[in-house]
């Protein structure tokens, strides 16, 4: 009875599929599937051949079983190793899915306690003290993103990235992180500018997951101006969709590597060495999901502008 | 009378943290780390609101929350969940079991906390 259950649940092709979370065609037991399918053919097509060639009924069943048998080896060798190949990418997701689950929560007591201290719920802080809890404040919130990123990444790939919609602001949520990029700017002597349309509707979103692509380019515009520069952000209607456009005067992106780009763990020769490579993937990933586009234009030395737009329904 | 919190979370580092801040807001902060103190407290002290965690030692935080909203002492006591789990079925699940809130503990700073326990207190 058990073994029959095992045999059936082999032979849930959709289930097995979902659970290592591949596309069709990389998937084993499609794979074998079809092989089945090419190997009966493969020994129709050779009996049909042999009946024409061959007068010897015996020799025509030994070519039809050779053929099959090699076939069927092949068949053995590709469906393993995909399904090798497969787990050690289902593995690889479950395993960077639970350690960051798990870093996630003491570098959130850490990051709350260091918001406690800096508020001056417990007293003064004193100057000498305020550089320090700084660069503390710096380095857990670095250590949250980095986590935050890989737990969106492995969520995009299981295709589980939770979407809560509701009336979302762009100019809002652009305003409040311009706010919130302001020391970075100053830092970087970088100008940001930001303009847009009269009388701009709000959009139905997920105010969070806007947020993070909203985020992640203007992290990279700031960042990649190595001189004094400027960032220019504008939000404009078209039609049916809102256009957000963000345009910097930095180092750009070298031709060669603009195809890649949007690739996972992804970075530019020209690039930080800090990061991840995986701000821009997980920007196109969500502005997809969100039904949106995503595009840039560079040149080298001259800078970069990325455009987005999303549906305001 | 200054307004009574319930804090149901076992992170001892959440609860000193969140707890002076609370208490510089002038808010009585009531600490539970685990989901049966959590209940026994709710009970007994008769919170203006319940802070709650989902992952807790004894009874874990989506049983306390069906039981909380299955008490007629308790059912009415605002209920804001503060977690890092971010499932669209825990938040679902969370959101069907009557809370008001669902954040998720990496995404907001404590002053943001601070916020939505003001909303929630329509403060």
């Amino acid at each position: 009875m058990m073994d029959f259950k095992r045999i059936t649940e082999q032979l849930n092709l959709r289930a097995q599929c979902q659970r290592y979370r591949v596309p069709l065609l990389q998937c084993p037991q499609f794979l074998f599937l079809i092989m089945g399918i090419i190997i009966i053919g493969a020994a129709i097509t050779a009996y049909l051949i042999g009946m024409r060639y061959i007068e010897d009924p015996e020799i025509i069943a030994l070519m039809v079983l050779t053929l099959s048998v090699i076939l069927f080896i092949f068949t053995y060798i590709i469906t393993i190793s995909f399904e090798r190949l497969a787990e050690a990418n289902r593995m690889k997701s479950e395993f960077v899915k639970i350690v960051s689950h798990q870093l996630r929560s003491p570098i959130t007591n850490v990051s709350w306690a260091i918001d406690s201290l800096m508020s001056g719920a417990l007293g003064r802080i004193q100057k000498s003290q305020l550089e320090y809890f700084k660069i503390l404040k710096e380095n857990s919130s670095r250590m949250k993103e980095l986590i935050r990123d890989l737990l969106i990444t492995s969520r995009i790939e299981e295709g589980a990235l939770p979407i809560r919609k509701e009336k979302v602001s762009l100019v809002k949520v652009v305003e409040s992180l311009i706010s919130e990029f302001r020391p970075f700017a100053f830092a970087s002597n970088v100008k940001v500018e930001f303009d847009f349309d009269k009388d701009l509707p709000e959009i139905f979103t997920d105010y969070h997951q806007v947020k993070v692509v909203i985020e992640n380019l203007l992290d990279n515009a700031i960042r990649y101006i190595k001189k004094k520069g400027k960032v220019k952000i504008r939000l404009g209607k078209k039609e049916t969709d809102i256009y957000f456009r963000i345009e910097d005067n930095g180092i750009g992106i070298p031709e060669d590597d603009q195809k890649y780009l949007f690739q996972k763990f992804f970075r530019s020769k020209s690039g930080e060495k800090q990061g991840t490579g995986l701000g821009l993937f997980i920007t196109k990933s969500i502005t997809e999901r969100l039904n949106g586009k995503i595009w840039f234009e560079s040149e080298e030395g001259k800078g970069t502008t990325f455009w987005f737009s999303l549906p305001i329904k | 009378m200054p307004k009574t919190i319930l804090f149901i979370e076992d992170a001892m580092a959440l609860q000193k943290a969140f707890g002076d801040i609370l208490r510089k807001e002038g808010y009585k902060m009531i600490p539970a780390l685990d989901g049966e103190e959590g209940l026994k407290l709710a009970k007994t002290e008769k919170p203006d609101l319940i802070l709650l965690d989902l992952i807790l030692p004894k009874i874990d935080g989506f049983e306390v929350l069906r039981r909380l909203k299955e008490n007629p002492k308790t059912k009415k006591i605002p209920i804001i969940i503060l977690t890092n789990l971010e499932d669209i079925e825990d938040i679902n699940k969370a959101l069907e079991l009557g809370v008001i809130t669902y954040l998720v503990k990496a995404s907001y700073s404590p002053e943001g906390v601070l916020g939505k326990i003001k909303e929630s207190l329509k403060e």
